[in-house]
C-alpha cells in the first residue's frame, strides 16, 4: 500500500485524510505498518468506496488481515444508521453469507492421542464431506429447508446434530431472528438441498490443533483451554444457498441501486436502503442464509463428535464459540456517548464484545468474547478475548484470520499440493484433501504472518491474544 | 474454440474469456470458470442443461451467464466442460454438457459466484475478451 496516503494516527491506526473536493466519510485502517505496506492499494481504494455510502456513522474500516475483495475488503467493518438513509449492501457481506468459524474443547491432551492422529486423520477424512462437488448426507425437502432458515443451529439440535448446550456459545444463540425463507428463492433452496453438513472448499477446513502458547491465563482458564489440549476447529458457511441468494441480490440491487437514490462508486457495492422494501427484502434472505451457516456447522461438529467417540471412546468435545464473519447485523453501539441501533456490516471480520456484553454466555462475561483468529494450515490460529474499548474503536471488532499476502494464481505457480503436503507431514501437520490444487493455493507461505495480526489486533485495541494453537490434522476442502 | 486465461486478485481469482465473437469469449469464461473446479480433459459430455435469460447489458449478462452456469452445476451436481452460448440482442441461450462429479475425479476449487470486481467485456483488434473475478 502506497503509505504517502496515510496519516498514523497511532502505531496501528491510520487515516486516508480528504483530498482536496472529496466528499465521504471517515477512513481508519487497523494494523502495524509492515502489515499495511504488504496490502494492496485496492484495499484502501475499496474502503475509501465504502466510506462514500449513505447513513455510515463513524468510520469506514479495516482490520489489520485486510486485503482485495470485492465491493468491500476483506476484513472490512463499516456501521450504518438506518434512520439516517443508512444502507445495507449485499456486497458488504458477500456471497459465503455467515462463512464463520467455531472452536470445539476437548477433553484429550496431545500425549494422549498422539500415535492415533493418523487414524483420526483418515477417519475425519472419510466421514466430513468436504471439497467441490461433495455432498452430504441428508437430503432436505423444501419445507424442511425452510425450517432450517427460520431456526439454524436449532433445527440441527432438535434433529439430533449437536448438543443443547452448544446453543449457548453461538452468536445470537444459535437462531438468527429476521429470517424470511420467502425472501429466499427456490433455486437457491435447490442448491441447497444436498449440501447441508458438507465443509466445501477454499479456504474452508476442519483442524485438529493442539494449545500451544498460554498469553492471558485468566481467560484461558474462563475458556476451558490449557497448555496440550486439543481442540477442534472447523471453518465453513452457508453453502450453495448462500452462495445464491448472494448472486441474485447482488446483481438485482446493483440494477435497482439508480431507482433507489442511490450513485455507487463501484457496482460491487450492490445496496439498498435499510428503510426500502429491496432493503428487507435481502435482510430476510441473508438471516436465513445466517441461520443455513449456524446449521451446517453444528451438523459438521456432530460428525466430529461421531468419529472422535469411535477413536477416543471417552472424549467429550464442547463448543467454546462459534462467530460468523460475512454479515451484517443491528446491534446497539455507543457512539459520542448515545446508544444508537446501527447495522453492523463485518466482511472477513469477527465480531468482538468485551466483557459484560449482554449477549455474551454467562461462562464469558468477566473475561469478553472469544474470537477466533484462524491461520494457515502450517502455521498456526489465535483464540483472542473481546475488549471493552474495541467498541469505540470498531464497533466491537476484530480480524479474522491470517489474511492473504499473495493471490491464488501466484500461490499454484510457487507450490505443489502432494509436496506441500508430504512436507507438512514432516512438520508434524497432517493434511487430507481431495484436491491437490486447493492445498497449493492454500499454502502457508501465501497467507500473512499470523503472529503479526494477532499481535497487531491486540496492540489495536480490538482483541486480546489468549492462546495460540498449533495445527496437528487438517481437513481441506 | 474456447481460450481462457487468468489474472490476479488477492482472495479470489479473475478469468478471462477470449474469442473471435462475444459469445465464444462469455464461453471462454465459462471454460475457465469451470476448470478452477476441475480438469477439463477429464470432464465427459454424458448429459446436459440448457436454460435462457433476458439481459441488454453484456457486462451483467457476462455474470448472469457464469453464475445461472454455476447455480445449474450445483443443483444438478454436475461438472461442467463444453459450453455454447447464443445472442439475440438481450434474449440469451445457453447450453453446457458435463456429468456427475465422479469419485476418481481430481478436485480443483468450488467457485462460489462470478462478482461485478473487474468485470469488463470489450472488442479488440484480436476479438473479444470477457472477465471478472470469480469468488472462491
Amino acid at each position: 500500500m502506497d503509505m504517502s496516503r496515510l496519516r498514523k494516527l497511532n502505531d496501528y491506526c491510520w487515516t486516508a485524510p480528504l483530498t482536496p473536493g472529496e466528499e465521504r466519510g471517515p477512513v481508519l485502517l487497523y494494523g502495524s505498518e509492515p502489515l499495511l505496506v504488504s496490502m494492496d492499494d485496492k484495499v484502501l481504494e475499496q474502503i475509501t468506496n465504502v466510506a462514500r455510502l449513505p447513513g455510515l456513522v463513524g468510520a469506514a474500516m479495516t482490520m489489520p488481515d485486510a486485503h482485495w475483495g470485492y465491493g468491500f475488503p476483506i476484513g472490512g467493518v463499516a456501521a450504518f444508521d438506518a434512520d439516517q438513509g443508512g444502507i445495507i449492501s449485499a456486497g458488504g457481506v458477500g456471497f459465503d453469507i455467515s462463512c464463520g468459524i467455531r472452536t470445539l474443547r476437548s477433553n484429550l491432551m496431545l500425549h494422549e492421542v498422539d500415535g492415533k492422529l493418523g487414524a483420526l486423520a483418515d477417519a475425519l477424512y472419510h466421514r466430513i464431506p468436504a471439497g467441490v462437488g461433495e455432498e452430504g448426507e441428508l437430503k432436505l425437502s423444501t419445507a424442511e429447508l425452510d425450517a432450517v432458515l427460520l431456526e439454524g443451529a436449532e433445527w440441527a439440535v432438535r434433529h439430533g446434530y449437536g448438543d443443547p448446550e452448544d446453543l449457548e456459545y453461538i452468536e445470537e444463540r444459535g437462531r438468527m431472528g429476521g429470517a424470511h425463507p420467502e425472501s429466499v428463492s427456490d433455486l437457491a433452496k435447490q442448491r441447497q438441498r444436498g449440501e447441508m453438513g458438507t465443509l466445501g472448499s477454499g479456504n474452508h477446513y476442519l483442524e485438529v490443533q493442539v494449545v500451544d502458547r498460554i498469553h492471558d491465563a485468566q481467560a484461558a482458564t474462563a475458556y476451558g483451554l490449557q497448555k496440550g489440549q486439543l481442540v477442534i476447529t472447523i471453518h465453513c458457511g452457508s453453502r450453495g444457498l448462500g452462495h445464491q441468494i448472494g448472486t441474485e441480490y447482488l446483481l438485482s440491487l446493483a440494477k435497482a441501486g439508480g431507482r433507489l437514490g442511490i450513485t455507487l462508486p463501484e457496482r460491487e457495492l450492490a445496496c439498498a436502503p435499510i428503510h426500502s422494501p429491496e432493503g428487507q427484502q435481502y435482510i430476510g434472505a441473508m438471516n436465513a442464509a445466517i441461520n443455513v451457516a449456524l446449521a451446517n456447522r453444528e451438523m459438521l461438529t456432530q460428525l466430529t463428535r461421531e468419529v472422535f467417540g469411535r477413536i477416543f471412546p471417552d472424549s467429550r468435545l464442547e463448543l467454546l464459540y462459534d462467530v460468523s464473519h460475512n454479515t451484517c447485523k443491528a446491534e446497539s453501539h455507543k457512539v459520542d456517548g448515545v446508544e444508537r441501533k446501527l447495522w453492523v456490516h463485518r466482511k472477513g471480520a469477527t465480531r468482538a464484545f468485551g466483557p459484560g456484553h449482554s449477549a455474551l454466555p454467562e461462562r464469558y462475561q468477566a473475561v469478553g468474547q472469544p474470537v477466533i483468529i484462524g491461520g494457515s494450515m502450517g502455521t498456526g490460529s489465535y483464540i483472542l478475548a473481546g475488549m471493552a474499548e474495541s467498541e469505540e474503536r470498531a464497533f466491537s471488532s476484530a480480524s479474522h484470520g491470517a489474511g492473504r499476502a499473495m493471490s491464488r494464481h501466484q500461490a499454484l505457480k510457487q507450490w505443489h499440493g502432494r509436496e506441500l503436503i508430504d512436507e507438512l507431514a514432516g512438520r508434524g501437520v497432517l493434511i487430507r484433501t481431495r484436491s491437490m490444487r486447493g492445498a497449493a493455493e492454500e499454502a502457508p507461505g501465501a497467507y500473512k504472518d499470523v503472529d503479526l495480526v494477532a499481535e497487531a489486533t491486540e496492540k489495536a485495541g480490538l482483541a486480546r491474544r489468549v492462546v495460540f494453537l498449533r495445527p496437528k490434522v487438517c481437513i481441506k476442502g | 474454440m474456447t481460450v481462457f486465461s487468468y489474472f490476479d486478485h488477492d482472495a479470489d481469482i479473475g478469468v478471462i474469456g477470449r474469442g473471435r465473437t462475444l459469445e465464444e469469449s462469455f464461453e471462454g469464461a465459462a471454460a475457465g470458470t469451470f476448470a478452477i473446479m476441475a480438469d477439463p480433459a477429464q470432464v465427459q459430455t454424458a448429459c446436459s442443461v440448457r436454460f435462457d435469460f433476458e439481459e441488454e447489458d453484456l457486462e451483467l449478462a457476462l455474470v448472469t451467464w457464469l453464475n445461472t452456469l454455476l447455480a445449474e452445476a450445483g443443483t444438478h451436481g454436475l461438472i461442467l466442460g463444453r459450453f455454447r452460448l447464443v445472442r439475440d440482442n438481450s434474449h440469451w441461450q445457453g447450453e453446457a454438457w458435463g456429468e456427475p462429479w465422479r469419485e476418481d475425479m481430481d478436485r480443483g476449487v468450488e467457485v462460489k459466484g462470478a462478482t461485478l470486481t473487474m468485470l469488463r467485456v470489450a472488442q479488440g483488434p484480436e476479438g473479444f475478451e470477457a472477465r471478472c473475478v470469480v469468488d472462491v
